[in-house]
Formats: C-alpha cells, structure tokens, sequence
C-alpha cells in the first residue's frame, strides 16, 4: 500500500471533480486520476446538444484546461484502464500489468450503453452517444437530406433528434413505449415533445420495435417487429445505459444497480467511496437507495465525497436536478417524480412555455418547467423545503412564481 | 490576458487571467476558485454561478437576457448587480472586472 494516495477511477465527471475537491478540500498526498479515454475530462451533456450540431469544437468541451491537473500535483494518466482491485495489498492494477498503490480509492467508472441486441447490430454506422469518439463517428454519418434513425425516445434520443434536424437531415425516432420519455414524464409533457419534434419534422414512430438491422457493408435499413420498415444512412441507438460496477464487484464490494454507498459516498470499505453514473446511494428525496445519471448530482457526490475521504464525512443531501436544451426548448426538472398521484400543469403546453407540478399526497415532488426559468427555481425552493403547496396556485397564472413561495400554511 | 478578480463574501480576494471569449464562470472553475459551481457547465440552467458584478463595471459587463434575468429574479439574496457568471463572456474591455461571489449559491 502507498502512505497517501488518492487514486480515482474513471476520469469524467465525477472522477475530475473529485480529484480537484480533494485538493480543494485539503488532500496533502499524491492524486493519480486514470482515465481509459485518450482525453482530458470533458463535458458529456453538450456531447449530444452543440458538440454534434457543431457549435462548440473540443477544447471548449474540457471540463478544466488540460494543465490544470498538473498545476495542482494530480496526476492525470488518460488512455488507462484498471482491471482489478486488489483490496488486500491495496493495489489497483492497469492494463499494461502495472500495479500502484493505494491509500485512498475513488471509484467514478461511470456507465456504458445499453447495446441493442438484434441481428445486424454489428453493421457499420449502428452508432451510440456516449463519448465523444462516439459523436465523432456519427458525425462522419451525416450529410444534408441523408435519413437517421434513432432507436429510442429517452432524453438522448430526442436531443439527438434535435441536433441531426438541424444539421439537415431527415430523422426518425423509433420508440417502443406508447409515448416519448415514458419512463421520465408525465404523458402531457410527452406529448408536447412528440408534437413538438413532429413540428420541426421529425418522424416519431410510436408502439414500435426494432428486430434486425439490414444492409450489405453497412446498415441500409431498421426492419420493425410489426413489418415497420426505415431506410437508414446512419442509426442511433439511445436505450440507456449499464453502470460500470464490475470492478467494485470483482473486489468484493456490494453491489445492487450500481455500487452501492452510504450517503456520504463510502462503500463497504472504508477506504473507497463510488459516485456518479456507477453508483447507488440513498437520497432524501428518495423513497430508496438510487441511482442518478445526472452531472450535477456527481459534482454534489464528488464534493461530499471528497470531504469524507478528508476525514469530514459529509452526506450529500442536494435535491436532484435535470435539464435539456432541444431546439429552442430548455426544460429543467427539479426534484424526482416517482411515484406522483397527481400532475397540475400552469400554462399551455402549446404555447412552447409551461410547467409540469408532480404532486404525492399534495406534497410537491417535482416540476418539469419548459421554458419557464423562474419557476424552476422557486420549483427548487418548494421542493428543498418539504413541499408544501396550494395545488390550485401551482395551476394559477395569476399568482406570480414568486408569490408560491409565500407559505401556505399562514 | 484580461485579468478577473473575485472577491469571495469573506472577503477573499482572487485574480484569475480568463482568454477572451471564456466566460467568468469558467475562469472560476478553471483556477479552482471556490464559491462559483457552474454545475451545468455554462449552459444556463442551473444558476450556480451567480455573481454580483461591482458597479463599477456593470455598464460593461452589459445586461442579462430574458431567460437568465427570469432565474435571476428567483434566487435568494439576489440583487439588481446580479448576473449568471456564465453568460458574462470576458472582453479585452473587461480586463481588471470585479465580481463579488455569494456566501451560497441556490
């Protein structure tokens, strides 16, 4: 084992977060960030928004300048791969047979996507969108008039959507639920994202299943389960993703969906704590133990995170958060809507500028605001501070954001 | 190099040179200064960069857009200095800006 060590795993978000939190927070010893991307750490979210319409270019995609590391002592190794922990000698070991040691561990592995498992997936120009050589290879794919399919109505698919639009092309979205972002909203604002993408001329193809990918050298064509048939020049694919937790189970570590951690971020050893997309952790605004794949909510792990390894265990007890640019359209969700018994909407969704209020037992656990910045933040203060609302001044356009935070009790 | 100075509720004072065309959120978190978070990375959305710009300077540093005043209007303890750090992109005209950062961002 090593004196003083810190050594993170995994080099996006959580990991370079973590790694500038510790030195921020006080971590004297040595700080080695591995990363098995050839990068620096950069941003994921405009992976799918300006990085692929080609309005932001890759320096501007780091998350800190690349000397940065350096500058701080946290040594960055980038194109580096550790495949095993060794928790009794307190070694990590890398690809190349190298081993290093540890006194301290952060695991950030992060997630990878789901594959779409049907004959033809292999097929050149079958891509995904989780790192930015993946972008780089769609991009190679797109050409003005050229026709992109994308598998999958989540939050990447539709943003995906959006972008490729812009660049020309003409999209299809294959979703196989009854409605777009079935798994994350509430059917109003599903279906004001189908008209509105159907607008910009979009293809959304509802109820509908791939079952093979055709095509001779590359893909040609998505062939459906019920005989739904689309030509292909490029096919995205965006059905989730997997968290990266095999490392940490090989080791022995608990494991559930995702690593599991208390909510300072410490696993079933002490000296490891896990965050971001890979790991599971209790959440105030969670029924159960959950698993984010938010960046906000890993920069908040990393901070605890990083403090707990300081010897300050801090539990992180943000209130969630979300957000995504589609065209002109900026949504941003406060809180999480499990569970909700009731949806009270303020404004008209065919206005392009309104809010979805997630209601449990009339407690507010959530809002989708669609262009509505001001409402998102009071959204925040409602939800932070236990949730106690009016649900008729919710709907009420007459009672200014402001005011729906005047208590209601009194 | 324009030069930022932040000056933290405590009363700590920071200078970080920010290259034109980088915005004053991201010349925080590139020089590690505590106080700014930029949690959606200068997308607008999140409104954990916010600053008051000293008035001295607020003339130059222009006025906020509609979606960032809206924000604006919502977080505790803002004021009529208060910007998004991210949507103040730094110019040759602003080198030596000042900018005073909350005790918290919301």
């Amino acid at each position: 084992m090593h004196s003083d060590h810190a050594i993170i795993i995994g080099a996006s978000h959580a990991g370079a977060q973590l790694a500038t939190a510790l030195r921020q927070q006080g971590w004297g010893g040595a700080i080695t960030l591995i990363g098995d991307e050839p990068s620096p750490p950069y941003q994921r979210p405009p992976l799918s928004k300006e990085y692929l319409a080609g309005k932001r270019d890759a320096e501007h995609l780091l998350i800190r300048p690349a000397e940065l590391y350096a500058k701080h002592d946290i040594q960055l190794r980038t194109g580096c791969r550790v495949i095993a922990i060794d928790r009794a000698a307190r070694e990590v070991e890398l690809g190349s047979g190298e081993r290093l040691g540890y006194s301290k561990l952060g695991l950030c592995t992060g997630a990878r996507v789901r594959p779409i498992e049907v004959p033809g997936a292999g097929l050149e120009g079958v891509c995904y969108l989780r790192t930015r050589a993946d972008v780089e290879r769609i991009r190679q794919r797109v050409t003005p008039g050229g026709k992109a399919v994308i598998v999958g109505g989540g939050y990447i698919g539709l943003e995906t959507a959006a972008s490729l639009r812009q660049l020309g092309m003409q999209v299809w979205v294959l979703e196989m639920m009854g409605r777009v972002l079935a798994r994350v909203t509430a059917p109003p604002v599903s279906d004001f994202y189908r008209r509105y993408h159907e607008q910009q001329g979009v293809n959304l193809e509802l109820n509908c299943q791939v079952q093979a990918f055709e095509g001779g050298a590359r893909v040609e064509r998505v062939q459906c389960l019920d005989g739904r048939c689309f030509d292909a020049d490029l096919v995205v694919v965006g059905i989730g993703v997997i968290p990266n937790q095999e490392l940490a189970s090989e080791t022995g570590l608990e494991v559930a969906n995702g690593v599991v951690v208390d909510a300072c971020g410490q696993t079933s050893d002490p000296d490891i704590v896990a965050l971001g997309d890979c790991c599971q952790q209790p959440n105030p605004y969670a029924a159960a133990p959950i698993r984010l794949e938010s960046v906000p909510s890993a920069m908040e792990q990393a901070r605890c995170a990083a403090a707990t390894l300081c010897g300050h265990p801090t539990p992180n007890t943000s209130l969630p958060w979300f957000w995504s640019d589609q065209y002109d359209l900026k949504l941003q969700i406060a809180g999480l809507n499990s569970h909700y018994d009731q949806v009270v909407l303020r404004g008209d969704p065919d206005s392009a500028s309104f809010v979805a209020w997630y209601l449990k037992q009339g407690k507010l656990l959530a809002a989708d605001c669609i262009n509505r910045p001001k409402e998102f933040m009071v959204a925040k203060q409602l939800i932070g501070r236990g949730g106690e609302v009016d649900a008729e001044q919710l709907a009420d356009e007459q009672v200014a954001p402001k005011a729906l935070l005047a208590d209601p009790t009194q | 190099m324009p030069l930022v100075r932040y000056i933290t509720a405590e009363g700590n004072e920071y200078e970080a040179e920010v290259p034109v065309g980088n915005t004053i959120m991201q010349g925080a978190v590139d020089n590690m200064i505590d106080g700014i978070l930029g949690e959606c990375g200068g997308a607008g959305a999140c409104a954990t960069c916010h600053c008051f710009v000293d008035t001295d300077w607020s003339d130059k540093t222009g006025e906020a857009g509609d979606s960032e005043q809206e924000m604006l209007e919502a977080i505790p303890g803002a004021d009529e200095r208060s910007r998004l750090s991210c949507q103040i992109e730094v110019t040759a005209e602003l080198d030596g800006v000042v900018v005073h950062l909350p005790a918290a961002q919301f």
